[in-house]
């Protein structure tokens, strides 16, 4: 409906949530990393010393030097670069599986949570059972069901965390249904669609935001994971994890080959980790004004 | 024919019936005072006319609720949600909790006129500033773009009350608007409405327990005891001649000048639960002048040769032998 006043609304939380966050000095090391990644990945093609498949056989697994800084593979390509690269790979794919996750999510959640019955009794049935299982296992059933490739590792990711997300909603929409402000919305005359997409679901965002940012801390790993028994990109497309898979069989001999991309996917993880749990506070102190 | 005319009104809430031939009319231009303590029904009232008891799992039992002509004991969900907010406003009771956290106040307010009136974001924002500014908000095209926990509790009532004249309802029924506010806050906010009222011509259903704010507000006034009307009269016969036994404790309720330090009375007892309702007159355990007839027959409402309407045997007694 108002499509002016959203972007604006949504500006002004961004603004002081993100500056809150950037203050502290953990939000701001991590964010600042985690801008440093998206840049590197954004920005591979023009900005790696070489391509991410140029192999150079005689210069195979050599150790960090000059010329390749972090060292190259068992076909003598270019370590650094097929990380930078790599980085494309494992954001994009966690990033869009938590994005899908989060909005399929979000619209299953809140309408279980607003109509309730049988609705409600449906949606929870099957993402309890699927909450039973732990995501790695449910992801590695999905890809194993449709096949490999990115594609399916992002479907995967995707709908092994929708049952968090499904779940989050649900219970917020639960308790905030009650509020005298959705009372109130109701008395005034608003649809069902208005109440659930303009009041509902923006008064339910802080905590599934957090819940993404950490979810796709998780997601990395759960692509590396794929990436490595061979199931999410295929050759010679990097990815994190599959570089970690040929580096395994080298680790005595080049143990650089795994050492960096590990070295990567950890500390990337541990950012997006710390920049979460900065935004947990940011966001409390936002609910604790509201409250107020 | 009056603009709201609620006629022996009962509803039923998953088995149990907590109002009881309920009654009233309110005309355009007219505040009525709906009064009672906690527990007497007023807002089952209100969520009647709204039609939203389905939302608590209730029903209309028995009775009409007519609103210019149409009776909306019979219309459908769609059909009610073009009047709410519309034609018939509704002002609830906490200012503080009845506005959306996230959203700019402005943006509230706007969501009601383009909801019914059909206007675009511009149109709605000068007509929302333009209320503001009516309801006396000071820098109010300031105040459009603050959330509500920025605001003070009397500007968030105002900003409630903009939202329930942005689309020029014919109705308001306001659910105890002033319970919440600090007193001098209070007498602003009622006098505001009274403003309006005169002004624009609305009916106000005025939902209270302060019957101070009755004597400064309203025109008529409906008492209600656990869900059945005891006594409605003009406010001057009300305040000047009460006849309900219960009526006139309520008003023996509010403090006056001169009264002696710990002179002022209460009603004994409490308003039973909805599911322990004495038989005969409800009242009848707390009453001054209970007769013996009174907890065995359920006394009618009855018109009284004056003016107003009185269900209370002691005094039916009374008027047949005077």
């Amino acid at each position: 409906m108002s499509a002016e006043s959203i972007p604006a609304r949504g500006g002004t939380l961004r603004r002081s949530v993100l500056g809150k966050v950037f203050a502290t000095p953990k939000g701001g090391i991590a964010g600042a990393y985690l801008c440093f990644l998206v840049l590197l990945a954004i920005f591979a093609p023009w900005i790696t010393p070489y391509p991410y498949d140029a192999q150079d056989l005689p210069v195979a697994s050599q150790a960090p030097s000059w010329v390749h800084w972090l060292g190259t593979d068992e076909f003598g390509r270019d370590v650094l670069s097929r990380i930078m690269y790599g980085a494309r790979t494992s954001l994009s794919v966690s990033a869009t599986a938590i994005a899908i996750s989060v909005f399929v999510g979000m619209v299953m959640g809140a309408a279980a949570g607003y109509f309730g019955g049988l609705l409600d009794r449906a949606v929870t049935t099957v993402v309890d059972l699927s909450w039973s299982f732990p995501e790695i296992l449910l992801a590695l059933i999905l890809v194993a069901i449709i096949g490999p490739g990115l594609d399916s590792t992002m479907f995967a990711i995707g709908i092994a965390y929708l049952a968090q997300f499904t779940r989050l909603t649900r219970a917020q929409i639960l308790s905030l249904k009650g509020e005298t402000y959705i009372e109130a919305t109701i008395n005034l005359g608003a649809s069902h669609g208005h109440i659930v997409f303009r009041h509902l679901m923006p008064n339910a965002l802080a905590p599934v935001i957090v819940c993404g940012m950490l979810a796709t801390g998780d997601a990395i790993i759960l692509e590396a994971t794929l990436g490595f028994f061979g199931l999410g990109a295929q050759p010679p497309v990097p990815s994190w994890g599959a570089m970690m898979s040929s580096g395994s069989a080298l680790i005595f001999k080049a143990p650089w080959i795994i050492i960096f991309p590990g070295l990567v996917v950890a500390v990337s993880v541990i950012a997006i980790n710390l920049f979460g749990d900065a935004l947990v506070r940011a966001l409390d102190i936002r609910a604790r004004l509201r409250e107020g | 024919m009056a603009l709201l005319e609620v006629r022996d009104l009962s509803i039923d809430i998953a088995g149990i019936k907590p109002l009881d031939g309920i009654g009233f009319a309110v005309d355009r231009g007219q505040i009525l005072g709906l009064v009672g303590e906690s527990g007497s029904g007023k807002s089952l009232t209100a969520l009647s006319v709204m039609g939203l008891l389905p939302l608590i799992g209730g029903r209309v039992e028995r009775g009409s609720i007519r609103f210019d002509g149409a009776e909306l004991t019979q219309l459908s969900e769609p059909e009610l949600r073009r009047l709410r907010g519309r034609r018939i406003a509704f002002i609830t009771q906490n200012p503080m909790t009845s506005l959306d956290p996230v959203m700019r106040v402005g943006a509230q307010i706007d969501q009601v006129s383009r909801l019914h009136l059909g206007l675009d974001a511009k149109a709605a924002a000068a007509r929302s500033i333009g209320l503001m500014e009516r309801l006396r908000i000071p820098a109010a095209a300031t105040v459009y773009h603050h959330y509500p926990q920025e605001l003070s509790g009397g500007m968030k009532q105002r900003i409630v009350i903009a939202m329930a004249l942005s689309a020029d309802p014919d109705l308001i029924i306001a659910d105890e608007p002033t319970t919440a506010l600090d007193v001098t806050i209070q007498a602003q906010i009622i006098q505001l409405l009274v403003e309006l009222v005169r002004d624009r011509g609305v009916a106000l259903v005025l939902i209270t327990h302060d019957m101070g704010v009755v004597a400064q507000a309203c025109d008529r006034v409906v008492v209600l005891y656990a869900g059945r009307v005891a006594e409605s009269n003009s406010v001057r016969e009300i305040f000047a001649s009460p006849r309900h036994p219960y009526t006139k404790a309520l008003i023996g309720c509010i403090p006056r000048d001169g009264m002696a330090p710990g002179s002022l009375a209460g009603i004994p007892g409490s308003v039973p639960s909805v599911a322990r309702y004495p038989a005969g007159c409800r009242f009848n355990p707390r009453c001054s002048e209970v007769l013996p007839l009174c907890p065995e027959v359920v006394p009618p409402l009855e018109r009284m040769p004056s003016s107003g309407e009185v269900a209370c045997h002691a005094v039916a007694a009374k008027v047949s032998h005077g």
